[in-house]
């Protein structure tokens, strides 16, 4: 949990405490918490609805989707729609199922995205540390300032290094290639850098000390013993920079519009401004979109206790 | 991006010699320091310093890409300032940003505190977490479905109660809430889990003596939790609000920027700037201006909010 918590860690209920005034027999239909409980459900509810409709158009029938537009289950519960999405029908059933005419293919897209996002979380995890690790621990001068300059980027908008950069890649003759997708955040990000500086800042020295006493050298401390130590955080901010990299939309379509590297967020636009006017591949879009959510929402339903619990306050975006 | 507790520091009891050290290293550890910064550098100097310095000099320039940059001095900002499509956006922008952090900051407050109040499952925090972690796109594309004229859930719904259908997105009155409240749906859990980090460093001991001197829930929330709140809730609103103007992937998804510019967004306007009619040294010049605004908002929340200051004294 949070290391805010000044409660102490009684277990027996610790959430009747700072409810209202509370007289032990007078009341004995708490409103307040029926009234409470009824807004969290709902509130719930308005959040997961949308994941389920995804799922439940995405295994309907286009055509059938009009006639039962309340249908709380699937719409003529069929599987085309995924066939469509990963190119598995000729044009002539594509279009007599109510999908588009243009050729998709999202294992191509599924894969790219798979890449990038890889790619990405290796490079900057392994190099944002080895930077967060010199800003923690070691001793050099300009430290303090160096690190606020590496910090003042998260103040800067995305678009306005973006025009340069995109200027740059062009340069390179790195438009539509992976390392013209990967390379601005495979170095580092500062929220990066920040994440794991207070990590280690926790560490205790004296272990590190021990181990430089014994002639270990400043890489050895920091692979054989600040990593390990530190596993737990690295893993969260790898996730997170997995999660990031695979939802990142920008940066991609401003680089990576050839087919053999578009991502799978750029595919989604372009499929749904594909879209005929009149009838929409809706269960078609809803299979797209769904293939490309899945695999976040099973890392999130995989780790996402460790996600939820780091997640405090520190003022950095 | 997420905004992270930084772990319990290291115990603060004796620890006399901090200066400890191997001898032999008198000057610091500057070499083993800039070894381990050489990647880091290469990317922060690569693809954020450069890039800057060169951006502030393209918003000089008159730069279509295809010839070198011409330098014109400050006419891109001379135009700026007779662009009627300029100032729609920041209006439209500014319109968007009130929306959507007024909206999700009152929703994600009162989430914060039936969680704090109702349950310590961390299932439902999840569950309240998971929109944040799915691509702006697709949950653009869902609420596209969603909010369809014809089969759209939500107008099947409202037509069971006898209302109309809305063309949420093709109503230019409609559009632009439309949209930010599909923001607000996609944060509000996520800034919901930061106020209720910020929740728990209230001690229960305040709310514990307020029931005694018989103050209502009410009267707590607004005397209690509100003013013992304010320096979280101001670090929340400037990440918040500078996330918010930078509203792009939503709108490029699903109006566009229509209907007649009711949605175009600053982003969407200086995107369309560059990449479509290839004037890189007027888009410049508006990310320039972006930025400042930017960092004046940010200055004035914080100011005006007194986020170093807390009244837990």
């Amino acid at each position: 949990m949070s290391t805010t918590t000044t409660t102490p860690s009684t277990a027996a209920g610790p959430t009747t405490a700072p409810a209202g005034p509370r007289r032990p027999a007078r009341r004995p239909i708490p409103w307040g918490r029926i009234g409470g409980w009824i807004c969290l459900v709902v509130i719930l509810l308005i959040t997961i609805f949308p994941f389920y409709w995804m799922l439940r158009t995405a295994l309907s029938d286009n055509r059938a989707l009009a006639l039962e537009a309340d249908s709380l289950l699937p719409a003529e519960f069929t599987l085309d729609a995924f066939r469509r999405v990963f190119g598995l029908t000729t044009l002539e059933e594509s279009l007599a199922q109510g999908g588009a005419g243009g050729r998709i293919n999202f294992w191509l897209y599924l894969r790219n995205s798979v890449i990038v996002a890889a790619s990405i979380t290796l490079g900057q995890v392994l190099f944002s540390a080895m930077a967060a690790y010199a800003f923690a621990r070691l001793r050099w001068p300009g430290r303090n300032a160096v690190f606020a300059l590496f910090l003042s980027a998260l103040m800067v908008p995305g678009i306005f290094t973006a025009i340069p950069n995109f200027v740059l890649v062009k340069e390179l003759g790195l438009l539509n290639t992976f390392p013209g997708l990967i390379l601005p955040t495979f170095f580092m990000t500062p929220f990066a850098i920040f994440f794991l500086r207070q990590f280690f800042l926790g560490v205790p020295r004296e272990v590190e000390e021990a181990a430089l006493i014994d002639g270990a050298g400043r890489a050895r401390v920091f692979l054989r013993i600040v990593l390990p130590m530190t596993a737990a955080p690295i893993t969260t901010l790898a996730v997170l920079t997995y999660i990031t990299a695979w939802n990142e939309y920008f940066w991609p379509l401003l680089v990576g519009q050839s087919d053999d590297v578009r991502v799978l967020t750029v595919a989604l636009g372009i499929f749904r401004s594909q879209t005929p006017q009149g009838s929409p591949d809706w269960s078609g879009l809803m299979a797209a979109t769904l293939v490309a959510a899945l695999p976040i929402v099973l890392l999130f339903v995989a780790l996402g206790r460790r996600i939820v619990s780091s997640i405090g306050f520190s003022g950095i975006k | 991006m997420a905004v992270v507790t930084p772990p319990a520091p290291p115990a603060p009891g004796a620890r006399a010699p901090r200066r400890l050290r191997p001898s032999g290293r008198p000057r610091g550890d500057l070499r083993a320091a800039m070894v381990f910064l050489i990647p880091a550098t290469v990317g922060f100097v690569v693809f954020y310093l450069v890039p800057a310095v060169r951006g502030a000099w393209f918003s000089l320039t008159d730069y279509s890409v295809l010839a070198p940059p011409q330098f014109v001095g400050l006419d891109n900002y001379r135009r700026l300032v007779d662009d009627p499509l300029f100032w729609n956006a920041m209006g439209v922008t500014g319109y968007y940003v009130v929306i959507n952090i007024v909206v999700q900051t009152v929703v994600a407050v009162g989430l914060a505190v039936l969680l704090q109040r109702m349950t310590r499952s961390i299932l439902v925090r999840g569950a309240a977490l998971l929109p944040y972690f799915v691509a702006n796109v697709v949950v653009a594309l869902v609420w596209f479905f969603m909010l369809d004229y014809q089969i759209g859930i939500v107008n099947v719904l409202l037509g069971k109660v006898g209302i109309d259908p809305q063309a949420f997105f093709g109503d230019p009155a409609l559009a632009l809430p439309t949209i930010a409240l599909i923001n607000v749906w996609r944060h509000m859990g996520y800034t919901a889990l930061l106020v209720f980090a910020g929740l728990q460093t209230i001690p229960p001991q305040v709310y514990e003596a307020a029931s005694l001197d018989g103050a209502s829930a009410w009267r707590q929330f607004r005397s209690i939790t509100l003013p013992l709140l304010r320096p979280v809730l101001a670090l929340v609103l400037v990440v918040t609000v500078t996330g918010s103007f930078q509203i792009f992937d939503t709108v490029a998804v699903t109006t566009g920027g229509g209907p007649v510019d009711a949605t175009r967004v600053i982003y969407l306007y200086i995107y369309d700037l560059a990449f479509a009619q290839l004037d890189f040294g007027y888009a410049s010049a508006l990310s320039v201006v972006l930025f400042a605004v930017l960092l004046i908002v940010a200055l004035v929340q914080l100011r005006l909010l007194r986020a170093g200051e807390s009244d837990n004294s």
